[in-house]
């Protein structure tokens, strides 16, 4: 078997929020390129865990780190990395879907536009990148003449596609999904599903979720949390059918049964 | 079927009980209000015209017209304001997007409440001690009007950091997850989203500011002072001014016989300037919301 290759490498990674402890000792590698899911009760630590790979959990306040992460081969903690340049290659989307209260276009750009010069984009740049970007999540066809709408009208489904669209023009590497489907309906999920499926192999994806089918359905890889701890971390199929400890068994069949 | 039981007609009767109760509440609230602006309207019309906004008061202010406390109370206003809000403003901004919950930011907060309560003739006392006499401006428009500032600052930091409270944390995350600074954040999204409700609060301290007698009347405001008639630079900053709220209150009190109509005339430009500013922020409001490129 040839070396798997990993984005996401943590070491005994240890988070509090002021005095209570979220995350335990975590230690994981996430595969490049593949969708790994990440389940487990609610409190025990995702969320907090995909906060951890773009380093956005120092916003929130009171957030003390221990450990190592690595992502792409790079320790984030490093005095010589820069926020803004992480946040770029580790994109995040939400729970509910959370456009800018600004035009369909400038939403596309946002991202572009804060990490260049003023004025420096031309207008068919921009043009080409909006259309590239909506056309690589299906919307292009759907909105190419509701450009100048303020995105926060559009559809749920609509607004979580652009909210993926939106991270495309910054060229991200890994992109972290907080339970991305929980706001939508039967079809805006599979939706969502079949678009992860065709991104996945460019982008890594790493997305939490508390819906056991999806996760199965979607991910290659699976990883059970439980009370801040990492408890199993296997292929998806074998951490459901197979699964070796028995708190993930207990986890998986309760909602199986 | 379906008829009304006991505890049915009860609920009913003291639904509608209630609905009338507040709408009477709500007509005892606009009643004085429209009463009193009618009255001083109906009192003042004599004296009402261009000649009486523009000369200055005349007689040891027994006739004559407002130019010099108009003016004044715009210098006031304006002056105060130039200083307060843009301290208040960003003083809000650091408070709500960049300060970390700690015991420095609680003391600010407990600090801003509790200034807004502080009666302004404290405020004056201050303005007298801290401007007046320790900076040594003097009695003058500027000592007056820091200390309208100083009397304004709390509630503008108040009504800012509500403003931006009001707008939806998920739109600070989006950007901050696309790489964004805060700057970057408040500059492009939290700014333009709470721009009409910053302004609300700032345009309702110019009413205040105008309005407020004790805090000026120690620290540059004075009964009388003549100035070139329609010149609009007729004051110095370190210069007295006269004022619409002291006026109003001199020619009431301090100056027997004064023209029938002239206090009234005096209320209503008060009222009136106040109003003036308050349509101007609206329209300033309403611009600001369509020049938004969505």
């Amino acid at each position: 078997m040839a070396a798997k290759n990993y984005n996401i490498e943590t070491e005994n990674l240890n988070l509090w929020y002021g005095d209570f402890q979220a995350l335990i000792d975590v230690n994981v590698k996430i595969l490049a390129g593949e969708i790994t899911s990440l389940i487990g009760p609610s409190g025990c630590g995702k969320s907090t865990l995909l906060r951890c790979f773009n380093r956005v959990n120092e916003r929130y306040g009171n957030v003390t780190t221990k450990g190592k992460i690595q992502v792409l081969g790079k320790n984030i903690y490093d005095a010589d990395v820069s926020l803004p340049e992480l946040r770029k290659t580790v994109g995040m989307v939400f729970q509910r879907p959370n456009p800018l209260p600004i035009s369909v276009y400038e939403n596309i750009l946002f991202g572009l536009r804060i990490h260049s010069p003023l004025r420096s984009l031309t207008r068919a740049e921009s043009d080409a990148i909006v259309e590239e970007a909506l056309t690589s999540v299906f919307l292009w066809d759907a909105l190419k003449d509701k450009l100048k709408v303020r995105a926060t009208s559009l559809q749920l489904e609509q607004q979580q596609k652009l909210c993926i669209a939106r991270l495309l023009p910054l060229k991200p590497q890994i992109i972290l999904m907080d339970e991305p489907c929980s706001a939508l309906d039967a079809k805006g999920t599979l939706a969502v599903e079949e678009l992860m499926s065709y991104l996945a192999g460019t982008y890594t994806f790493l997305i939490v979720t508390h819906n056991m089918a999806q996760a199965r359905r979607v991910s290659s890889e699976c990883i059970f949390m439980f009370l801040g701890e990492l408890i199993e971390h296997r292929n998806t199929q074998a951490l459901f059918e197979t699964p070796h400890n028995s708190k993930t068994a207990d986890y998986v069949q309760m909602r199986y049964a | 079927m379906f008829t009304e039981t006991e505890i049915g007609k009860r609920n009913r009767w003291s639904e509608n009980g209630m609905k009338i109760f507040f709408l009477v509440m709500t007509i005892l609230m606009i009643v004085p209000l429209l009463l009193i602006i009618g009255y001083l309207f109906y009192r003042a019309l004599p004296v009402l015209s261009f000649e009486f906004l523009f000369t200055n008061p005349k007689d040891n202010m027994r006739s004559g017209g407002l130019w010099a406390p108009f003016l004044g109370t715009i210098y006031l206003v304006v002056v105060s304001l130039l200083v307060s809000a843009p301290i208040g403003v960003f003083a809000a901004v650091y408070l709500n997007e960049y300060a970390r919950e700690n015991w420095f930011t609680r003391i600010v907060n407990l600090a801003v409440v509790n200034l807004a309560g502080v009666p302004s003739i404290v405020h004056a006392l201050f303005g007298v001690g801290a401007f007046v006499l320790f900076a040594g401006l003097g009695e003058s428009v500027l000592a007056a009007s820091l200390t309208l500032a100083i009397m304004t600052l709390p509630v503008i930091i108040a009504s800012t950091k509500e403003a931006l409270n009001a707008v939806p944390m998920s739109f600070r995350e989006a950007c901050w997850n696309l790489g964004a600074t805060r700057w970057q954040t408040i500059r492009r999204i939290v700014l333009p989203n709470s721009i009409s409700g910053i302004l609300t609060g700032v345009i309702l301290q110019v009413s205040r500011a105008a309005g407020e007698t004790a805090p000026i009347m120690f620290t540059g405001a004075v009964f009388y002072k003549a100035i070139a008639e329609g010149d609009v630079f007729a004051y110095n900053v370190l210069d007295q001014c006269m004022a619409l709220s002291l006026h109003l209150f001199t020619i009431s009190t301090q100056v027997p016989d004064v023209a029938e109509g002239i206090p009234y005339g005096t209320a209503i430009v008060l009222v009136g300037t106040v109003l003036l500013v308050n349509a101007a922020a609206i329209v300033l409001r309403v611009y600001l919301r369509t020049r938004k490129r969505w």
